[in-house]
């Protein structure tokens, strides 16, 4: 049978940068292909260009054995491919329905096609476990079940070939666990699945075959039965990398943060974070586990100074900072890492050298008076930028154009370059590759032996349980239970995560 | 008790009058903006059509045609703002800015040269200016209270422009809310790299809005100069096109509201002259412009903390880049 795609000599440049250089690639039909790849190294800009979101400057693509035009998505989904974009393809402000119908209506009329659309979304929710309510506006769902909404659009438009970019980035283990379930079952029909991802367990638990990316290039294939996590890894990087984090047992000293009794209700009044105590010392790395949405985003923007608690009392280093800004709690030595670098991290259309000064821009190494010293915030960006090893290595590019995992050590690099006491940091990893992943974590211990306290929230159990000290389990907006890292294990936070209570665990 | 009805009635439709243009430019923004496309430039579109219109029927004496001339005239300055906009990706408040300036200065141009007025277009008569349409016993009817005299002064007695613009809300409305173009419409004002990715030409979808903008401030144009005045004088739009810019905010970018909105905008503009010169107990004399500024501070004011956030199309004035 011919290979469900190929990919022959793809090139495409962005300006200067040169995304994808002569990409060859195949894909078996009915076979769950996956690709890895360092941030930026081209695999989101081949994707998109298979489904004729960008048009490649060379190269040929060939569905099913035949050489076919992609110049646009319709000619990509006529030829049965459906994407699930990193960054998703969502109106919010409309319905579920609104949102799989556009572009595929069924007629002039919307009520023509709404009926036959509402029977489909229920079978296809039926077949494959993507139960949704259609007339629940996107927006406010969360992100899981607005991945499914774009799983749903590429499905209902009746994709053979199903691109998943980084989808696992926004589930829970559960959740990821359910979507490799549907994944299987598309392959088992006969359906190809590309699956991008950074984490290479889940490479290894469903792909069939796996390709390498390495700035801009296609390095390496292989076929998943007969590599590992190790030899993936390497030739990702182009170096040997530590999968596991190496730290000595802590030795925490006084208590540099603390809350006690914190309440944060949101506009409803319900209470997302409820009665809330905890302290973090000089020395330690504190994480809070817990499956996205039971509080740790609240608890995060209350300890930031971004949302003031309803109630109850945060200390920093003793002082009361209940409702000091993010600006002051700054100049105490507090720095935030917000788990959210699109909404809160960054100014998109800001250089890169802007965006690493963001909140800083009053320290006194970045210029006197009023005016801002350009080179000595361009000199301090270069200087992060080869710290943190972004790409590409330019402080004048918009941020916008970094790819999603260099974004995200823009902000990282900034927070974390002030050697702050204390550091709050929201999902560090989210879509960074796991050469930066390793760093970032080396940098954290390293943080932490220097004397910092960090308080580390994570949805990554595994990133939880291998960088912390002590472990914090959040669920329904409350601490139900605490554990020495050293003397718990997954399944047990799993319970607790799930709710179970400190007893019945 | 006639008296007041009488008078209510009066008000009523002067309101209507009133509110006619800023009913058809307020779409006209609404489909604009709707697309993703800001558009500063009502207020010139509607210059320039109502002196097209004025110019055209005056010389053909025939109101449709001046209609048509109107709406080509307003098309042909959206489509400058379109490629601009969509096609050059310049800025959109600039464009709509510079449109605006250009449709003062040609009206006044064109119209000393071509009349010699003083750049007024020549008085319609007749045909060449749409006249009212006298419904069936409205004299009849008259005697009947209170229907009565809204049946004959305010019900019948429009003109075919003001049927248009009153149909023209609800019809928006249901392309927009019930057809496929107007649910794409409305995904590319919000997010169009979805529109894109669903397989829909970003592009066209933002000229079609434009166009249809243009198409409703020509109207609106027309309205002005050839039906509620008998021809074109310079700056007759006097900020119309501001005021369906506010009304539009007021009304959150949905068409029943704008027909709401405009209506009462139209209403306290009919008050304001009404109130010329009364002497009011307490208050004295109400200065016109204090009135006159109402639908501006209303909006703000009802914005500010009434009626809760406006919030326009996300991606309105933003052009659609793919490739930086
Ligand atoms: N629309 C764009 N305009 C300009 N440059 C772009 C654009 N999209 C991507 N790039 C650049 O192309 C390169 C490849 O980006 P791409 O998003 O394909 O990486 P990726 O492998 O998906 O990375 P990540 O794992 O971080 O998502 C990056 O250097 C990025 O900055
Ligand atoms: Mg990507």
């Amino acid at each position: 049978m011919a290979p469900a795609i190929e990919l022959v000599g793809v090139d495409k440049r962005f300006g200067a940068v040169h995304a994808n250089r002569n990409i060859d690639l195949v894909v078996e039909a009915g076979s769950i292909h996956g690709i890895v790849g360092e941030n930026g190294a081209g695999k989101s800009t081949l994707m998109s260009i298979l489904y004729g979101f960008y048009e490649a400057d060379a190269g040929e693509i060939r569905i099913d054995g035949a050489s076919r035009r992609i110049r646009s998505s319709r000619d990509a989904i006529a030829a049965g491919i459906g994407m699930v974009h990193q960054h998703f393809m969502l109106v919010e402000p409309l319905s579920v329905l609104d949102n799989v119908m556009l572009g595929a209506e069924g007629g002039a009329l919307l009520a023509q096609g709404a009926a036959a659309t509402r029977a489909r979304l229920a079978e296809l929710g039926r077949a494959y476990g993507l139960a949704i309510d259609p007339d629940a506006t996107v927006g406010d769902l969360p992100v899981g079940l607005q991945q499914r909404v774009e799983i749903l659009k590429a499905l209902v438009r009746g994709a053979r070939i199903l691109i998943l970019d980084e989808p696992t980035a926004v589930l829970t283990p559960a959740e990821a666990d359910q979507l490799f379930e549907m994944l299987r079952a598309l392959r088992a029909e006969g359906k190809t699945v590309i699956l991008i991802t950074h984490k290479l367990r889940e490479i290894m638990a469903v792909t069939d075959r796996v390709s390498v990316m390495r700035r801009g290039e296609m390095v390496a294939h292989f076929d998943t039965a007969r590599t590992s996590a190790q030899e993936l890894a390497s030739a990702m990087v182009g170096r040997p990398v530590l999968l596991k984090v190496d730290k000595t047992p802590a030795a925490p000293g006084e208590i540099a943060l603390a809350a006690e009794g914190l309440v944060a209700r949101d506009r409803s009044g319900v209470a997302r974070v409820d009665h809330v105590s905890l302290s973090l010392r000089v020395g330690e790395i504190v994480g809070v586990a817990g499956v996205s949405g039971n509080g740790q985003s609240e608890l995060l923007l209350a300890l930031a100074g971004i949302a003031h608690p309803q109630e109850g009392r945060i200390t920093l280093g003793g002082r009361d900072v209940t409702r000091l800004s993010p600006a002051a709690l700054r100049k105490l030595g507090l720095a935030h890492v917000p788990e959210d670098r699109h909404h809160m991290g960054l100014v998109l259309p800001f250089e890169e050298n802007e965006s690493a000064l963001l909140g800083y821009q009053d320290d006194p190494a970045y210029g006197s008076g009023p005016l801002l010293d350009r080179d000595a915030v361009r000199a301090d960006a270069r200087v992060k930028i080869r710290a943190y090893d972004v790409q590409p290595p330019d402080c004048l590019l918009k941020t916008a154009n970094f790819s999603g995992g260099n974004q995200q050590k823009i902000v990282l690099a900034r927070e974390m370059e002030r050697d702050p006491n204390v550091l709050i940091v929201g999902q560090p990893t989210r879509g960074v590759d796991i050469g930066a992943i390793e760093f970032i974590h080396k940098r954290l211990i390293a943080m932490r032996d220097a004397g910092a306290a960090i308080l580390l929230v994570s949805v990554e159990l595994d990133e939880i349980m291998a960088l912390s000290d002590r472990i914090l389990v959040m669920c329904g907006g409350r601490i139900t239970g605490e554990r020495r890292a050293a003397d718990t294990n997954a399944q047990e936070l799993g319970l607790l995560m799930a709710g179970v209570t400190e007893k019945a665990a | 008790m006639t008296e007041t009805i009488d008078n209510a009635v009066f008000v009523l439709a002067s309101a209507l009058r009133l509110a006619v243009p800023l009913l058809l430019a307020c779409l006209a923004g609404l489909w604009s903006e709707r697309s993703g496309v800001v558009d500063i430039g009502l207020e010139g579109k509607m210059l320039g059509a109502a002196f097209a219109a004025g110019a055209a029927a005056a010389v053909t004496g025939n109101a449709w045609v001046g209609l048509a001339a109107g709406v080509a005239a307003s098309v042909a300055l959206g489509l400058v703002h379109g490629y601009a906009s969509i096609d050059q990706r310049g800025n959109q408040i600039v464009s709509g800015t510079a449109i605006n300036m250009i449709a003062v200065g040609l009206t006044a141009l064109l119209g000393a040269a071509w009349f010699g007025q003083g750049g007024r277009t020549p008085p319609l008569e007749g045909a060449a200016r749409f006249q009212p349409i006298a419904l069936p016993g409205a004299d009849a009817a008259a005697a009947i209270p209170v229907l009565g005299p809204i049946y004959r002064s305010l019900i019948s007695g429009q003109d075919a422009l003001t049927w248009l613009a009153l149909a023209a809300a609800p019809l928006t409305a249901f392309v927009l809310y019930r057809t496929r173009f107007g649910l794409r419409l409305r995904a590319v004002g919000e997010n169009p790299a979805a529109v894109d990715t669903a397989g829909i030409s970003v592009r066209a979808l933002r000229y079609a809005g434009v166009v249809i903008c243009g198409a409703l401030c020509g109207v609106a144009g027309a309205y002005l100069s050839v039906a509620q005045a008998a021809g074109f004088l310079p700056q007759m739009t006097a900020g119309k096109g501001f005021i369906a810019l506010a009304a539009l905010v007021f009304a959150k970018w949905r068409p029943g509201a704008a027909l709401a909105t405009c209506f009462l905008f139209g209403l306290l503009d009919a008050a304001a002259i009404r109130l010329q010169g009364v002497e009011l107990p307490l208050v004295g004399q109400v200065p016109v412009q204090a009135i006159q500024a109402l639908p501006y501070l209303l909006t703000v004011v009802l914005l500010a903390g009434f009626i809760g956030r406006a919030i326009p199309p996300r991606a309105s004035g933003v052009p659609y880049v793919k490739e930086r």
